[in-house]
């Protein structure tokens, strides 16, 4: 397609607009957060660091980060065994209803997460079992699971089979092959998926709204408090706080798999 | 050798004759927790669908009953939900799909390759940056004194009043989803080969008649990809009409969330999902139908 210079232009004054949409409102964020009024409104006249300061000695938040980051951790860890070894074995083995598998395992991220988050909580309601850290876990990294797998699948499909192979006619055993190989291989795959994995957990609101019970995590505090719209000043803090903990790990999960596509399968609310 | 090297050794021979084996040790624990977890979770959900709630007690009854779904399409409200979310959900769809088109193609076949980088980590930035801060960042923008109104009345125009209104949350939705959009658009963008558009160019094709014969065919796949998510996220999402919309702003999401949450409802929650479960089958049905997936 052959376009004048005057259409170039307009598109690329259209692609700035949109730029700047996307990320306009992240930079209202992380501008109030150093707002020292306690009604955000522009032009900010005084600059201050106390929000922080008050948030970070916030008894509620400091729990609530506290229950986030056990939560996330627990859920990280169960999510990369359980990841990897899925995409291991549907890459490895054929059998029957492979393909179906390998869709159905999608469903968590592909289903409204209100579902999955309701699902959760109807099982645990019939199940009898009194909602704790244990079912945000269990809710967490049944969705985390799928962020590794799609993950490690990607590499594992790029990856040649004869290094493996090679590996083994030199009389490597099996599990020699696995430590030596293999997972050097997969090993920033694997890393790459679990920074997506916590940042996915650290944030997340809606499944956990449902599997949380009368506990909060940081992100049920947050929207706890932006509902009762007291603390605003504060939780502009605590948001600009999670903005850069979910932005750093999935930065460099994409810098560690660079020249990968698979860091696109980060979202999935 | 010592005993547990012979043992290993024996182990690491029987697993290597036997490949099903090694695959079943491999996938049941994965699967298993899928199973029990995650596909028992949907059938639980199912059967609590068809539960009530003791009106006396405000437990759960176990019993048989349609009374939840028979409420919900008998009582003109939940029509009136439902359309509005499907409404919502199409126009989301639609304004994200008109957004992310042109802006797509610039990143795709006009920009070039270093700033084409630079763009995709531009796109890719608020898709990964925490999703309640987005929404928390709209009512700083639209609030009565926020961003929003502040530079109207600098710049003396009339102040809009968007706060808690469903403007607003078409406006905030539209923002949240726009990235899930452009992402498979750009795919697709990417997979037309230039000489195409040049050919086509050649063969004395205007762009508007490239565009329009050439590339939309083969981008509609991306298309419908991204209008999935919007659709999707749309549909099950409760914070954005609760935070964001006002009185008039009663979607699917926020109606599972009241019964299930404040109203201690769970039964009626559960039947309230499965009608968004079976409007994004719909949903599905109707982009197949259209011919949307035969060219993936």
């Amino acid at each position: 397609m052959r376009l004048s210079r005057f259409t170039r232009g307009g598109f690329a004054i259209f692609a700035a607009l949109v730029v700047t949409f996307l990320l306009g409102p992240l930079l209202v964020i992380v501008l109030f957060a150093f707002d020292k009024s306690n009604v955000q409104s522009l032009p900010i006249r005084h600059w201050t660091t106390h929000w922080f300061v008050v948030a970070f000695n916030d008894q509620a938040v400091r729990s609530s980060l506290w229950l986030s980051v056990k939560a996330g951790c627990a859920a990280t860890l169960i999510a990369l065994v359980l990841g990897t070894l899925v995409a291991f074995g549907i890459h490895r083995f054929r059998f029957f209803g492979r393909d179906t598998v390998s869709l159905m395992l999608v469903l968590p991220i592909a289903l409204p997460g209100i579902v999955t988050g309701l699902a959760l909580q109807s099982a645990f309601n019939i199940a009898h079992i009194d909602l704790s850290i244990y079912t945000i876990i269990v809710g967490h990294a049944t969705f985390c699971m799928v962020v590794v797998f799609n993950n490690v699948v990607a590499r594992l499909r790029r990856t040649s089979s004869s290094l493996i192979e090679a590996s083994s006619d030199l009389g490597a055993r099996p599990l020699q092959t696995f430590r030596l190989v293999t997972l050097p291989m997969l090993s920033t795959a694997i890393i790459a998926g679990a920074l997506l994995a916590f940042a996915l957990s650290f944030d997340e609101v809606i499944v956990t709204t449902f599997t949380a019970g009368a506990q909060n995590t940081l992100p049920l505090w947050i929207f706890g408090a932006i509902q009762r719209g007291q603390q605003l000043p504060e939780v502009n803090a605590v948001v600009v706080f999670v903005l850069i903990l979910t932005i750093v790990p999935i930065a460099y999960a994409a810098r560690i798999s660079s020249g990968e596509r698979s860091f696109g399968s980060a979202e999935s609310k | 050798m010592s005993v547990r090297e012979v043992t290993r050794e024996r182990l690491g021979a029987a697993l290597w004759r036997r490949p099903w084996l090694r695959g079943a040790l491999i996938l049941s624990p994965p699967l298993m927790w899928f199973l029990v977890v995650y596909l028992a979770s949907l059938v639980a959900l199912l059967v609590t669908a068809f539960f009530s709630v003791n009106s006396l007690t405000g437990n759960i009854a176990y019993q048989w009953t349609w009374s939840n779904f028979s409420q919900i399409f008998t009582q003109s409200v939940y029509g009136t939900i439902i359309l509005r979310t499907v409404i919502m959900a199409v126009l989301v769809t639609v304004t994200d799909a008109v957004i992310a088109l042109p802006f797509a193609f610039f990143i795709a076949k006009i920009a070039s390759r270093r700033s084409r980088q630079a763009f995709l980590a531009l796109v890719f930035l608020p898709l990964w940056a925490s999703y309640l801060a987005r929404v928390y960042a709209w009512i700083n923008i639209l609030s009565n004194h926020g961003v929003l109104p502040s530079i109207e009345s600098h710049l003396g125009l009339p102040i809009t009043n968007l706060a808690y209104t469903n403007v607003a949350m078409w406006i905030v939705f539209s923002y949240l989803w726009l990235p899930f959009m452009i992402v498979p658009i750009y795919g697709a963008f990417e997979r037309v080969p230039d000489s195409l558009l040049e050919a086509s160019a050649d063969l004395g094709a205007g762009s508007w008649f490239t565009f329009r014969q050439i590339l939309m065919p083969m981008i509609l796949p991306g298309i419908v990809a991204g209008s999935i998510f919007t659709f999707s996220l749309t549909l099950g999402d409760f914070i954005t009409p609760l935070l964001i919309g006002g009185s008039s702003s009663n979607f699917i999401g926020n109606a599972i969330y009241d019964s299930a949450i404040n109203g201690g409802d769970l039964p009626f929650a559960a039947a309230l999902a499965f009608v968004s479960i079976a409007i994004m089958a719909v949903y599905l049905l109707l982009a197949r139908l259209a011919g949307a997936f035969d060219a993936i």
